[in-house]
């Protein structure tokens, strides 16, 4: 009977924190307004697939911000844009993208890079909606008109982040002639071994190396988009082999929070985490998704035919840098001033971030596996054989040179990224698991 | 610990007077008639709706109304709609089923997930390597022929050192279930040179579209396989001796039966209803293989079998209505904006009301402002055997006894009025009491 009475008492104690917590969860934020030119949107209506919810996941309420910037903006009301949040990359996506288009939605857009091949089943059914695909690969070979790829040229963003870094490690006291030396080791968090994350890396490195044109890199993967344990533990690995400074492209607060314990500088991606890493954060990219969405529905608005493969740039305003952290350099003006010049060097065209004489990559076996002393020689009319796999088939084959003007071209033959080089310098130590 | 200082003994005195005065009575059930809890049920699948039309109010004040449109728009909005509602009732269905004969005969598998995923994982790994090479119904009868012996192979592991050396089984299927997953994430990092972890459509080994419609061949099989699992439980002599085993052991060995023989063969069948399972994600759902392709309906389905006490009819009714409640909540929070929790959200709620409702089946509740501790004593001394008459005992004793005492007592107290149920029908109230039976044995 005690227990009884207990597990009543305990009823009536959960259903009073849930009432709270429900009450806490009504005053949630209210964000500010912008003002666009408003003609008539009526006759849009936007479906959004989700693969997490925006409330805990950094990569989807990047998405999520976005889209309400734009609503609000070309005056949608709240019911011309239609959420559907967790939605796994499964058939989940092909029921939920038809249920947004039963639902009136003309724009259907997915977020994660595994809803694409089944979000393309929803778009054969629909030839009359636009299917908006963000990191896809099959847009271009998929021979469907309404479906479509974008990404964006995040790469140049994270080469800042790189110069950023350079920067800090020189106040660390890296240099020429000084005690540290000239040839610091950077560590990286990766997700997947994958070409969005391999691209992203190789960048920042670039980045990094533009400054320390000695500085090497040992990156390691989690295989998980976001595991905050993992990250956490990958990052202090990395501290632990006397990485001096740390980033990562994961979406977890896990390697800014590590970092942050160990007293490591670190940038960051999706947007700041200086909450997380006051005395830490250097800076971080992020892809504003916003110039996208608004381009896309333009397009729908007007009847026009949306690109297949659409690739936002600095000049676009789709590639992001947040403000650099407050506590983290000396002189934050004339950081940002160093960075603002090597932007309008991107904008003016001038500087490529995977300009060939910068680095040099190793040659690969049939299973990829890195030949040691074998390195490409870019200069020869054929780029000495090496083919990127932009064409997305089964067996992942190489085929298209994409190499010429001494750089590799990166997100020019499709949006999402395809640099796979593996570059002398950074140290791959294979997955980490804990 | 109860007995050493003052203050706890002040305290017991204080519960037992509130238990005198309260003016709130809980008895066991003793007569209640049949179409009860039936009544009692539907009304806790009335009052979980309601009580998610209020809490979709927190978050929208207007919505009140919106919930219950969009609820059915959601699920019966179109034939599509309609199709997948009952596809997503068909596999959780399935799932409940191939977990049921195990327990039925107490062996408690919470395997289902990982043996699901492993039959998943043998139909995928037949379209990736003969995809293209076999003609297209070859392979799917090869995928499903992979899919059942991998997964009945999965569950046979832990039916052996069950049978053999009696380790723990619970412990272990929940531990393949990780297994289970990690080989898969193997599989694709070996799969899919790219290095994106996605495997995406592949375009072999799908089941034929019924009308042009997805799913409607799945969810006739899932009718078949019903139908058969009802048979097999209900009228078979396998059947029959799972159930035996589950009752007493004692009993089974008594009469001839071969427990570990019961064991294993249960157990293959189970997994072979999970290969079905996998098979019919992946060649007539996904049509490819990832870690979440099971979605966690390998654990909901526990839950649908123990609520529907092992009975397929019901199960069925069960898995529907979860269903029901999952896709209308998304539906509701599509159209109202208010998160991607809200389906999480209202399925459990679903649970929780649901079982909850489980204790107004096996207890009345009284409400009398008089004191009428006599009453109910008399009521249950009336109608309860002689371990049931100790009830009243111990909980006066307590106060004496030692504190491993006590748990035992304890444990007495929860078994004792469900001893009734175990004489006349075999839900689950009756396990709990059997097992501590043989505990105190």
């Amino acid at each position: 009977m005690k227990k009884r009475i207990l597990s009543i008492v305990l009823i009536v104690a959960l259903v009073a924190t849930l009432t709270i917590g429900l009450a806490i969860g009504l005053t949630a934020c209210n964000p500010t307004e912008e003002e666009y030119v408003n003609p008539d949107y009526s006759n849009i209506k936007v479906g959004f697939i989700m693969l997490h919810d925006p409330a805990n996941s950094t990569y989807d309420k990047n998405f999520y911000n976005a889209m309400e910037e734009v609503r609000r903006g070309l005056g949608l009301s709240e019911s011309q844009v239609l959420y559907r949040h967790t939605i796994p990359e499964g058939p989940e996506c092909t029921q939920a993208a038809d249920d947004l288009v039963e639902e009136g939605c003309n724009i259907i857009f997915a977020d994660s890079f595994g809803h694409e091949t089944y979000l393309l089943e929803s778009a054969k059914k629909h030839p009359n909606v636009q299917f908006l695909h963000a990191t896809g690969t099959q847009a271009h070979t998929a021979n469907q008109k309404n479906f479509h790829n974008a990404f964006a040229s995040i790469y140049e963003g994270r080469y800042l982040a790189g110069v950023a870094a350079g920067l800090k490690l020189k106040e660390m006291g890296y240099g020429e002639g000084k005690d540290l030396g000239d040839a610091p080791l950077v560590g990286y968090v990766g997700a997947f071994p994958y070409a969005e994350v391999k691209s992203g890396y190789t960048s920042w490195f670039l980045g990094v190396r533009s400054i320390f044109p000695k500085a090497t890199m040992k990156v390691t993967f989690t295989n998980s988009w976001f595991d905050i344990d993992l990250e956490k533990g990958a990052a202090e690995k990395l501290i632990a082999e006397k990485c001096v400074l740390i980033s990562q492209h994961a979406d977890s607060l896990g390697a800014p929070q590590a970092c942050e314990a160990a007293g490591v500088p670190n940038v960051s991606y999706n947007g700041s985490t200086e909450a997380t890493g006051p005395n830490t954060f250097i800076i971080s990219s992020r892809i504003d998704w916003a110039p996208y969405l608004k381009y896309a529905i333009n397009c729908v608005h007007t009847g026009s035919q949306i690109a297949t493969d659409w690739t936002g740039t600095i000049a676009t305003g789709s590639v992001q840098l947040t403000a650099i952290g407050d506590k983290v350099f000396k002189d934050k003006a004339a950081v940002q001033k160093q960075l603002d010049e090597v932007r309008d060097q991107f904008v003016a065209g001038t500087l490529h971030v995977f300009d060939t004489s910068k680095f040099q990559a190793y040659k690969k076996d049939d299973k990829g596996v890195i030949i040691p002393d074998q390195y490409y020689d870019f200069t020869k009319a054929d780029h000495d054989g090496y083919k990127a796999d932009v064409d997305t088939d089964a067996a992942f084959t190489p085929d298209t040179d994409v190499i010429s003007d001494g750089y590799f071209h990166e997100s020019e033959y499709r949006s999402a990224p395809y640099f796979d080089l593996d570059i002398v310098g950074i140290t791959d130590l294979g997955n980490y698991s804990k | 610990m109860r007995s050493v200082t003052g203050k706890e003994s002040k305290f017991d005195a204080f519960v037992d007077k509130l238990k005198k005065e309260s003016p709130i009575h809980i008895a066991k059930r003793m007569d209640a008639p049949k179409w009860l809890p039936i009544v009692i049920r539907i009304a806790a699948v009335i009052v979980a709706f309601l009580v998610c039309a209020i809490v979709t109010v927190f978050f929208e004040p207007t919505a009140f109304g919106t919930f219950f449109t969009e609820m059915f728009r959601g699920t019966f909005g179109t034939e599509r709609r309609v199709i997948n509602l009952f596809w997503e009732a068909a596999i959780l269905l399935l799932i409940a089923l191939a977990v049921t004969p195990a327990f039925k005969m107490k062996f408690w598998n919470i395997g289902a997930e990982g043996q699901v995923l492993m039959g998943a994982l043998m139909s995928a790994t037949c379209i990736f390597y003969l995809g293209g090479k076999v003609s297209e119904g070859g392979l799917i009868v090869l995928c499903l022929l992979a899919s059942v012996v991998g997964s009945a192979g999965w569950t046979l592991i832990p039916a052996l050192f069950k049978a053999k050396w009696n380790t723990n089984e619970t412990l272990f299927t929940l531990m393949l279930n990780y297994i289970a997953t990690a080989l898969i994430s193997l599989v694709i990092t070996v799969w899919v040179k790219s290095g994106s972890g996605v495997v995406g459509i592949m375009p072999y080994g799908h089941l034929p579209k019924l009308g042009g419609q997805d799913y409607v061949l799945n969810i006739l099989i899932v009718a078949f396989v019903t139908v058969l699992v009802w048979v097999y439980l209900k009228f078979s002599k396998h059947g029959y001796e799972l159930s035996v085993v589950g009752e007493s052991i004692n009993t089974a060995k008594y009469i001839g039966i071969s427990v570990p023989k019961v064991i294993i063969r249960t157990m293959i069948f189970s997994g072979a209803l999970c290969g079905v399972a996998g098979w019919l994600l992946v060649n007539g759902a996904s049509y490819t293989i990832s870690t979440t392709i099971a979605g966690g309906r390998g654990f909901t389905a526990i839950l649908i079998s123990w609520l529907a006490h092992f009975d397929p009819i019901i199960m069925a009714i069960t898995s529907f209505l979860v269903a029901f409640m999952g896709r209308g909540a998304a539906q509701v929070s599509t159209i109202a904006n208010i998160g991607g929790s809200f389906e999480d959200i209202a399925t459990s709620i679903f649970f929780f009301i649901i079982i909850a409702s489980e204790f107004f089946v096996n207890y009345k509740v009284k409400f009398s402002f008089s004191h009428s501790k006599k009453k109910v004593e008399g009521e249950t001394t009336e109608n309860t055997s002689e371990d049931d008459s100790s009830d009243a005992e111990m909980m006066s004793d307590t106060s004496q006894t030692t504190d491993s005492e006590a748990q035992t007592n304890e444990i007495f107290d929860e078994s004792v009025p469900e001893l009734q149920t175990c004489q006349s029908s075999e839900d689950r109230t009756c396990d709990v009491s059997t097992q501590n039976k043989e505990v105190t044995e």
